[in-house]
């Protein structure tokens, strides 16, 4: 199972080590850093290197590696989730996921990573449970702990760990009773140069805060669930009820989770809720070239799109450009020939556009790859796939709490090709 | 107020400041002191001398303070295993303590402590806490067993904790039960053949059952342990598939892709007419799909493995293409292997869309990525006939692009296209030659020049450009070289008369000039071959090519179906069984998928099989003959051939040299040309005797089948098998060994549940699979079965060498009989030793283990002699002849490395041979003469 366990920054120290079987020399590493060499960008170091004596899987997050080490023939999935458990926890209980947290809270970090695995078999990787055998540390509680000499550790059998729901712990109260849903949704999607799209698929999730006292049990029914055909669940849901009425039915972990991530594929229609009209041109004879975009709506469904944002990697022949945007900022870095416009809001009578010229290396031949433009934005108050939850009860408590639903539609990888 | 304060005492006294802190009255500053002390080690520091200090602060109420001590003891017990045992004490308390928390604390931490000492005194505490009422505590304690075996693996025996582990899989609840897998599972990987997971229906039923409700790290232990399963009819592997199913929609892709697993592994018992086949098969494709949208690094793990289920099942994702397609900004390891899965799914239906998508990924900026999707393009055309001329034109464009590498690629791929459609867009040579000067990568010079010698009548300079390259010809790599002289012979077999001084220009560079051995070789034979018979030359160099295969880089299929066992592993990632790279891979056992079975019939399972004989099977599968040849001649330019799968490298080598005696160094093979196929002038005989050496090398190609096979003979009577009789024989078939047996039933009742096994014996021969009989055999029926051997078994001396004693078992009674294997079988296909070597070797061996033989009554020439042995694997080395006798020089090795040295001499006109035997162990000289005389006389 999981040997070891280095954090490294980008700088390439290596500033904290975990051991849960014996202790695995930190040259080990040199492997890493090799590869890392040779990869140039962080984003392209490969996830599982071999070394002679042991498999070295990493994650890439906030800037820093989590370096696993493994030394028999273990699932690399299983790895690999386990690391993104150990990058969420630590947002979890710091808020922030960086070098400097971690090593001004090593030691809940240490006592955290102590309880997440056992002889490399995970033990409490669940946010609630962790919670309740070290708890986060917050200003009020290191103040008391300073002077009264307690602990944040707690002194309890973590009780959910043995029930049959073991995300959720006992005894939870509140005053004010609250579940609110969010499905937002990301396109993914490639539009080619005609404005025809190659491929969109839609992931979806349903993010949910619920802060319900006792042992609820919620259901949550949709308009239209034959959309979901393809669904990952929260281990909570009970699938039987689903396969049979399409009706997800689960006694929520109290808190911050996910219910469940859905994928609306590439066969089913997807819906592209803006337009690039795009004219880049370079010329053979020339050094200046034509840069022209403009950003529209498309089906919106009549909602406003907003939060968009432009950016496009020029070619490296591109020395700089002058570009007038008729809204927004927009700027070009000439060292990474990077250009971003942040668009702010569309207004559909008066199109954003960006408008200008490219001045280019004199005497070289025009660049053979186009630029691709990435595209982000956000519509408030729709879920593009049509998703609409039909209602939600709760079963189980005698009070009466309060429901809310949200949706939302981001650009995922959107990118439109030129 | 951060744990950074921990750091900032750097001062030299530091340690000693600690140990006064750690000895402190004061609760809270003893408190800040061990967490200082933990701090430090958290970045390495070396805290290990305030041992003593730290264990004294372990007898406390306060929980954060113990666990804390907890963390610093598994650190460094080790270093201090006298100080450790300081702290049994305090751990045989805690284990006894009313709280759960703190008996599973205790017993969890024990466990972590690494010193043989403390481990006696573990077992006690433990064996309680397997049968703690608190499933917390049991569940740690079944962890613990798993480290306890780690330190000591005999004293956890001994101590019946394994017995008590597998009780546990049996637990009422499911998370203890989860971990006892996961325990048994790790303990099983250090002992591969020990029955650990000794899996029954019941179990698997408990498991099935704990699976539901279990945590996701639970379920992905719990269905790896399922993977390795057998069900024993289709009807079970159904109803675990039915069970199985829903872990699909689970949010850990870990727990998905163990499933896949489970559902690939399984799959291949249902029958696919089975409704039930088909909705499997959809329920397959979206998970995958899902796993695309997750993080890059869980995208590659998953794309690996998508890469094998697309070889093994391509109906399963053949609608979803457009999944594949690769976003810019994908890391360049994503991309790579969405490009390889691209091609696989590449059909007539979607080519369009591919091609369109690989034309924009060519214009992409990372180097690498644009190569492969070059060469992609040219996998397409080969792959989708319907497409290669849309392939071709893109590639046209290109090449039109005159961007450096992309040139190079295309280049490399279009020899590709007109290998496999010859005489079909050879228009285009003319733009290819306008890009000769931009080539500087061997790969893609090669490839250029093997066109223009291809197509040399068509092209009007086609010497003209040949000689351009010659003038730097000792700065080009081999590979260049090489393809340079057989392109200007092919030049001069079409062109004589304008070509003479251009080939004898080349003949002698190559022979002359150049030191490689290789090159050498192969301008001696066109040499020879040329000057001797032209028209033979022409027949040879000029001979038509077999097409070439259309997917060259497929993964050899009996290493597929060990490798979808093997799903969601790291053997997965690598596309290599795990016994290639698992570091002290103990004899792992080979998995393979589970035959297909007839819906009511009680197949036979190979649990039936006796416990010796191993499960595994080696994958030895040897290409077709068809598919060998294209590769031999393939290797001409090193099209993108991956290389062959490790496990059976040698196989293929051996049986490459089989074939290769006249046929490789005449078609080049930079990979293999056998060396002592051709002696080069000054060496050996005259000319003309080499050059016939090498046609009489080559005739053995005709006895390629299999080496002799003796016909079948009774070896156990059915008197004295309570009916069963068996008759067999040995065979060798390029590269495996078979026993092949006859099997009739003479009683008056049915017969079933075959298995075989052998004892020990003088070369490890032992079964590579279980004995197949699937159907019951009824009174007077005979069933013929080759059962395939292998010689990994164990060893030990028998008297005679070859004795092999088997018994045979089935539903009646237990049989043993004993037979004598022909010593021919054992004889490898790389049995050819190199010249040089053999005469340094044949002096080496002292004279003493030389052993002479009479082979009386064989009317063969010498020739025949030769081609007759080389198809049992004797190879003739030499050939000399003196004073009007022949003698031939030959050698042969065993499965186990022996090699054995002979010297034939043959008296025309008279029917008794002389045979002189060396070896090492001389003991296998007379077996080997029977072996001579048995081939030699059927």
């Amino acid at each position: 199972m999981i040997h070891s366990l280095f954090l490294i920054n980008s700088s390439g120290d290596i500033f904290l080590e975990k051991h849960w079987k014996s202790v695995v020399s930190r040259s080990v590493c040199d492997y890493f850093f090799e590869a890392q060499e040779r990869a140039t960008e962080a984003e392209n170091v490969p996830p599982v290197i071999p070394t002679p004596h042991h498999y070295l899987l990493n994650v890439y997050r906030h800037k820093i590696f989590f370096v696993a080490v493994i030394q028999t023939e273990v699932p690399p999935l299983f790895v690999i989730e386990f690391l993104h458990r150990v990058v969420d926890t630590f947002q979890d209980y710091f808020g922030v996921c960086s070098e400097v947290v971690i090593k001004d809270n090593v030691v809940v970090v240490y006592e955290v990573l102590e309880e997440m695995l056992d002889n490399g078999f995970p033990l409490a990787t669940e946010s609630n449970i962790l919670k309740e055998l070290i708890k986060p540390p917050t200003i009020l509680r290191t103040v008391v702990n300073t002077i009264t000499g307690s602990t944040n550790v707690g002194d309890q059998l973590p009780t959910g760990q043995l029930s049959v729901v073991p995300w959720r712990r006992t005894g939870v109260k509140y005053t004010n009773n609250e579940a609110y849903f969010d499905v937002i949704e990301e396109i993914d999607a490639i539009i080619d140069k005609s404005g025809s799209t190659i491929t969109a698929e839609i992931q979806g999730v349903i993010d949910a805060c619920v802060k319900l006292t006792g042992m609820p049990d919620l259901t949550l029914s949709f308009m239209n669930p034959r959309l979901l055909d393809d669904v990952s669940f929260h281990p909570c849901v009970r699938f039987k009820r689903w396969e049979s009425e399409r009706i997800l039915s689960f006694i929520p972990p109290d808190g911050n989770f996910r219910l469940l991530s859905y994928h609306v594929s590439a066969q089913n229609l997807v819906a592209i809720p803006v337009y690039v009209k795009h004219n880049i041109s370079f010329r053979d004879s020339s050094s200046l070239g034509r840069f022209e975009i403009t950003v529209g709506p498309k089906q919106t469904m009549g909602k406003t799109v907003e939060g968009v944002m432009v950016t496009s990697q020029m070619p490296k022949g591109v020395l700089n450009m002058s570009l007038t945007p008729s809204q927004g900022m927009h700027t070009f870095d000439p060292v990474t020939k990077l250009l971003s416009w942040d668009v702010g809001k569309i207004n559909p009578q008066k199109l954003p556009n960006l408008k200008g010229t490219m001045s280019l290396q004199a005497g070289t031949s025009k660049p053979d790859e186009n630029p691709t433009i990435n595209l982000q934005f956000k519509i408030q108050q729709l879920a593009i796939s049509g998703l609409k939850v039909n209602r939600l009860d709760m079963y189980g408590e005698k009070y009466k709490p309060f429901k809310g639903i949200k949706y939302m539609t981001k650009a995922g990888k959107f990118q439109v090709r030129t | 107020m951060t744990d950074s304060k921990y750091f900032t005492t750097t001062k030299k006294g530091e340690i000693f400041e600690l140990k006064a802190e750690l000895n402190s009255d004061k609760k809270e500053k003893k408190k800040e002191a061990v967490k200082k002390v933990i701090a430090s080690m958290t970045v390495g520091k070396d805290v290990s001398a305030l041992f003593p200090d730290v264990v004294n602060c372990m007898q406390t109420d306060n929980l954060e303070l113990k666990k804390l001590v907890y963390l610093y003891l598994m650190n460094y017990a080790k270093s201090q295993p006298d100080m450790a045992i300081m702290a049994v004490n305090t751990f045989v308390k805690d284990c006894e303590d009313p709280n759960p928390l703190i008996r599973a604390l205790a017993v969890r931490t024990m466990g972590c402590i690494r010193v043989d000492k403390i481990t006696e005194y573990l077992c006690e505490p433990l064996r309680k806490c397997l049968k703690d009422e608190d499933p917390y505590v049991r569940k740690t304690a079944a962890v613990c067993v798993a480290k306890l075996h780690d330190i000591n693996a005999q004293l956890v025996e001994d101590q019946g904790f394994l017995d008590t582990l597998k009780d546990l899989i049996s637990d009422s609840n499911p998370m203890v039960v989860a971990n006892a897998v996961a325990a048994l599972s790790e303990i099983a990987e250090s002992h591969p053949s020990s029955n650990l997971l000794d899996l029954n229906p019941q179990s698997i039923n408990k498991l099935l059952t704990a699976l539901n409700e279990c945590t996701e790290w639970g379920q992905i232990f719990i269905l790896d342990c399922l993977a390795n399963y057998m069900p024993k009819d289709d009807r079970e592997a159904q109803s675990i598939c039915e069970r199985v199913t829903p872990r699909l929609s689970h949010a850990n892709s870990a727990v998905v892709l163990s499933a896949v697993k489970v559902l690939m592994k399984f799959m291949e018992m249902l029958s696919k007419d089975l409704d039930y086949y088909g909705t499997l098969l959809k329920k397959l494709a979206p998970p995958l799909v899902t796993l695309l949208s997750a993080e890059p690094e869980l995208q590659y793990v998953a794309l690996r493995n998508i890469n094998l289920i697309v070889q093994k099942r391509p109906e399963i994702l053949k609608h979803e293409m457009k999944v594949f397609f690769v976003k810019y900004n994908d890391p360049i390891y994503v991309k790579l292997e969405k490009l390889d899965i691209m091609i696989r799914l590449a059909s007539q239906a979607n080519i369009a869309q591919v091609l369109a998508e690989l034309k924009e990924y060519a214009t992409e900026v990372d180097v690498d990525f644009v190569r492969k999707a070059v060469r992609a393009i040219g996998r397409c055309a080969i792959k989708v006939e319907q497409s290669a001329e849309r392939c071709v034109s893109t590639l046209l464009d290109l090449i039109q692009t005159k961007v450096n590498y992309v040139v190079q690629e295309a280049i490399v791929v279009i020899k590709d296209i007109f290998r496999k459609y010859p005489n079909k867009y050879e228009s285009v040579i003319a733009t290819l030659c306008e890009n000769l000067d931009s080539l500087d990568e061997p790969e893609a010079r090669a490839a250029m020049i093997w066109i223009v010698g291809e197509y040399a009548e068509r092209i009007d300079n086609a010497d003209e450009l040949l000689e351009s390259f010659l003038e730097g010809f000792h700065d080009e790599s081999t590979q260049v070289q090489l393809q340079l002289l057989t392109a200007i012979v092919k030049l001069f077999l079409k062109k004589p008369t304008e070509t003479q001084e251009l080939v004898q220009q080349v003949l002698s560079l190559a022979t002359q000039d150049s030191d490689n051995p290789d090159l050498r070789d192969r301008g001696y034979i066109y040499w020879r071959l040329l000057s001797t018979d032209p028209v033979a030359a022409k027949e040879v160099v000029l001979a038509e090519k077999p097409l070439i295969s259309e997917e060259t880089d497929l993964i050899e299929p009996t290493l597929l179906d060990e490798l979808i066992c093997y799903i969601g592993t790291l053997a997965s990632v690598y596309h290599k069984p795990p016994s290639a790279f698992v570091e002290g891979s103990r004899g792992i056992v080979h998995k393979s998928l589970p035959p297909r079975t007839g819906s009511s019939e009680s197949a036979e399972s190979p649990d039936a099989a006796p416990s010796g004989a191993p499960p595994s099977e080696q994958p030895a599968v040897i290409p077709t003959q068809g598919d060998l040849l294209g590769d031999l001649l393939n290797l001409d330019l090193g099209p993108p051939v991956s290389g062959p799968p490790v496990a059976t490298s040698s196989v293929q080598m051996g049986a490459v040299d089989l074939l290769g005696g006249g046929l490789d160094s005449l078609m080049g093979g930079t990979g293999f040309t056998a060396p002592s196929a051709v002696m080069p002038a000054n060496l050996g005989p005259p000319p003309s005797g080499g050059l016939g050496d090498l046609f009489d090398l080559a005739g053995g190609v005709g006895t390629l089948s299999g080496s002799h096979v003796a016909p079948k003979t009774v070896w156990l009577p059915a008197m004295k098998a309570k009916g069963l009789e068996i008759s067999g024989t040995f065979s060798r078939q390029v590269g495996a060994i078979s026993m092949d047996l006859l099997l009739t039933n003479k009683a008056l009742q049915v017969m079933s549940d075959f298995a075989i096994q052998f004892n020990r014996n003088s070369f490890g021969l032992a079964p590579a699979a279980p004995l197949q009989i699937h159907a019951p055999l009824a009174p007077n029926q005979t069933v013929e079965i080759s059962l395939p051997l292998n010689t990994v078994g164990s060893v030990m001396k028998m008297d005679p060498l070859n004795n092999l004693q088997v018994a045979v078992k089935n539903n009646i009674d237990v049989f043993y009989f004993s037979t004598l294997y022909p010593l021919h079988i054992l004889f490898v296909e790389d049995g050819k030793m190199e010249r040089q070597m053999f005469l340094a070797t044949w002096k080496d061996i002292p004279n003493e283990n030389e052993a002479q033989f009479q082979i009386k009554d064989c009317p063969l020439s010498a020739d025949a002699v030769s081609s007759k042995l080389q198809g049992s694997n004797i190879f003739t080395v030499a050939k000399r002849n003196v004073e009007g006798q022949d003698m031939l020089y030959q050698s042969l090795k065993l499965t186990n490395g022996i090699w054995v040295l002979a010297e034939l001499r043959i008296q025309p006109g008279s029917p008794s041979f002389t045979l002189s035997l060396k070896c090492r162990a001389p003991e296998v000289s007379h077996y080997v003469y029977q072996a001579y005389e048995t081939i030699l006389k059927n």
